[in-house]
């Protein structure tokens, strides 16, 4: 968004209120809602992408040696990674940790 | 301006002869006006529709309350409906019955100018069957010179198609037998 | 350049939405609204209209249809009345907030219950506020103008908003009346192509009906306010041209042997037409009378409105619908509210009239002038009046 929405004016709003650019859901940072977030023990993990699998927002991201980790912007620290572990590799942290 | 209101039975064709004499009179230059009673459509049931010439844009958007002429399609209304109560003192009330004048005046007690016609009959015989919507349209231009009968074809033509020439038979037919009486003063 | 026809008004309206080439129908039939969309479907049949007729199961349903085909830019039409309305209620405000230039003709009908099929105008006063262009006609040859214009005005790129023409049920839907109607060629030259400034296109995706934050909320209703406020100028001006090919003139408030006369009747739809008769017959009898026709009703033209009023003693507003346990039914608390900033303004009497298709005469505003007259002598006993009521 080129403008945070509480500047927008009136003139400014497009036609019939649409958005122009596609994918403009990308840019809120639902990471702000967070106040927990997965750790992975990697010495557990079997990098079976369960977690990748199970979570609500593109928010799990596999780094280049098949290991997974969580992308700071869009994790919303739900937990639904850790309960669902195969092997129980993820752990939940509190944010002020 | 004239007001013809006209009495039948949901079915008869009533809403269409005021549709085809409303067309035809717009087609000789005149304004017109042709409305059913408004409502649900129930086959049987007594209905009105409406009809108004003029030489200007007709702006009344009423019911007709009182009528210049009344055209009764179906004789069995009349007790039910009493349609020349509202009609005008020199208005004409055109009748489809199988009765002379002097008959129609006593059963109905109908004292205006009155124009009768036995439609049924001429109906069967010439369109087969019992419906005498257009058939009446004949008597009515016998009694009154709403529109020109050349008029009427071309709106005939476009509504039946195929069997306008019968109904067109059956109007003339029914112009010829149309009998007509004025008021007892 | 025309020709002079007797027809039923409703299919002279389908016939004028078949001359502006609409090119999207979806609709679902309700009387007294029947035989518009019965025409146009069998138009639509015979080949004598290329457009796509959809068949829904509900107004709900014709209303979402009808939004999804002018998003991808098709010119698009439907018809509704009273519950068929009422149905669509919540689509009508996307409709309007999607900025697609739909146009509808709604064939005014009292709102159940008790269940009527009658002539009222509680069906559009229940959505006024949806947010679009409406427009009230009195006739026949108004129906079938309007239709071709409100077109041109919905689709104008400054407007976008979609457009109801208002016709009352049976008074108007269901009369045979001579129409003057235009050809083709004029119609093409008046209205073009619709050329839709944003539509579904996959090779352009676009968003339509995201939702907003409280953020945004309030600008994008500005923006819709100030945008259909603005509109009454395309209208206007869309008018004008109309006018100046076809010699039929239509203004947002028309003023009917108004001229220095101290009491004003002001009526919406075909009310007008019988208003007028009771104003010829009120004048010839000495009387200072005149009659104020309220065409445009939304955008509210306030300007011209408070023109038309200021010079008056009273002006009796006739409304053909109810606002229930309301200040006023809802010309009259319009007209109130547009009068009220004036320092001088008129004495103001509602009187509803024609509910669920009573009967109104020339002679029911003669009656309602006597009393308005007798009730501003005495001091109005009440804000408003039912005309006619029983008890």
């Amino acid at each position: 968004m080129s403008k945070p929405l509480d500047q927008i004016t009136w003139q400014e709003i497009e036609l019939g209120a649409l958005l122009r650019k596609p994918g403009s859901a990308r840019e809120y940072r639902v990471g702000d809602w967070r106040s927990q977030h997965p750790v992975w023990t990697k010495s557990r993990c079997i990098r079976c992408g369960v977690c990748w699998t199970v979570c609500p927002e593109p928010a799990i991201i596999q780094e280049p040696g098949g290991y997974f980790d969580m992308d700071p912007y869009y994790c919303k620290g739900c937990g639904t990674c850790a309960r669902e572990c195969v092997t129980g590799c993820i752990t939940m942290v509190p944010e002020e940790e | 301006m004239l007001e013809i209101r006209f009495h039948g039975r949901g079915g008869q064709g009533a809403v269409t002869s005021v549709e085809l004499l409303a067309t035809a009179a717009i087609e000789e230059g005149k304004f017109a006006q042709g409305f059913p009673s408004f409502g649900p459509e129930r086959r049987g049931a007594p209905v009105l529709a409406f009809l108004r010439i003029d030489d200007h844009h007709i702006r009344l958007r009423c019911k007709i309350a009182n009528p210049d002429v009344i055209l009764i399609l179906d004789p069995s209304l009349i007790r039910i409906q009493k349609p020349a109560a509202d009609l005008k003192p020199n208005g004409i009330i055109v009748l489809n019955t199988n009765k002379t004048l002097a008959e129609a005046r006593q059963e109905y007690g109908l004292t205006h100018t009155l124009a009768v016609v036995d439609a049924n009959q001429i109906a069967k015989q010439v369109l087969g069957v019992p419906i005498t919507n257009t058939t009446m349209l004949g008597a009515l231009l016998r009694a009154t010179d709403c529109v020109q009968l050349d008029s009427l074809k071309g709106p005939l033509k476009e509504r039946f198609g195929p069997m306008a020439a019968k109904n067109i038979a059956a109007l003339e037919e029914a112009y010829k037998k149309t009998v007509v009486e004025e008021a007892k003063s | 350049m025309g020709h002079r026809k007797g027809m039923e008004v409703s299919i002279a309206v389908s016939h004028a939405v078949a001359l502006a080439r609409a090119e999207a129908i979806a609709a679902y039939p309700i009387t007294p609204q029947t035989h518009i969309v019965e025409h146009l479907s069998s138009m639509v049949a015979n080949g004598e209209l290329e457009a796509e007729f959809v068949n829904v199961e509900s107004e709900h349903s014709a209303m979402s249809a009808c939004i999804g085909m002018s998003a991808t830019g098709a010119r698009t039409y439907t018809a509704t009345s009273s519950q068929g309305l009422a149905l669509m209620h919540e689509i009508l405000f996307i409709a309007s907030a999607l900025r697609l230039p739909i146009v509808m003709t709604v064939a005014n009908r009292a709102l159940s219950g008790p269940l009527s099929i009658w002539n009222d105008h509680s069906d559009i006063m229940a959505a006024k506020d949806i947010g679009w262009i409406q427009i009230f006609v009195k006739n026949g040859q108004e129906a079938f103008d309007h239709t071709v214009m409100a077109f041109k005005i919905a689709e104008n790129s400054k407007v976008l908003i979609p457009t109801i023409i208002n016709m009352d049920g049976f008074i108007l839907t269901h009369v045979v009346e001579a129409m003057e109607f235009v050809d083709q060629d004029l119609v093409d030259k008046f209205l073009p192509p619709y050329s839709p400034r944003h539509s579904l296109d996959p090779k352009s995706p676009v968003t339509m009906g995201a939702f907003a934050m409280p953020e945004i909320y309030t600008e994008v209703k500005m923006k819709h306010q100030v945008t259909l406020m603005d509109s009454q100028q395309v209208i206007t001006s869309v008018w004008d041209e109309w006018a100046k090919l076809t010699g039929r003139a239509y203004q947002p408030v028309e003023r009917y042997k108004a001229d220095n006369a101290s009491t004003l009747f002001l009526t919406m739809g075909c009310l007008g037409e019988v208003a007028e008769l009771a104003v010829d017959e009120l004048q010839a009898a000495g009387e200072s009378v005149g009659l104020i026709e309220l065409r445009l009703w939304r955008p509210f033209p306030f300007a011209e409105l408070r023109a038309a009023l200021a010079g008056a003693n009273l002006v009796i507003i006739c409304d053909r619908a109810l606002s229930p346990g309301g200040a006023a039914p809802p010309v009259l608390a319009e007209v109130r509210s547009a009068l009220y900033a004036l320092s001088h303004r008129p004495q103001t009497l509602g009187y509803i009239v024609g509910l669920g298709g009573r009967d109104v005469s020339p002679e029911s505003f003669k009656d309602i002038y006597a009393k308005a007259r007798m009730e501003i002598a005495q001091g109005p006993s009440q804000e408003f009046y039912l005309y006619g009521v029983r008890g």
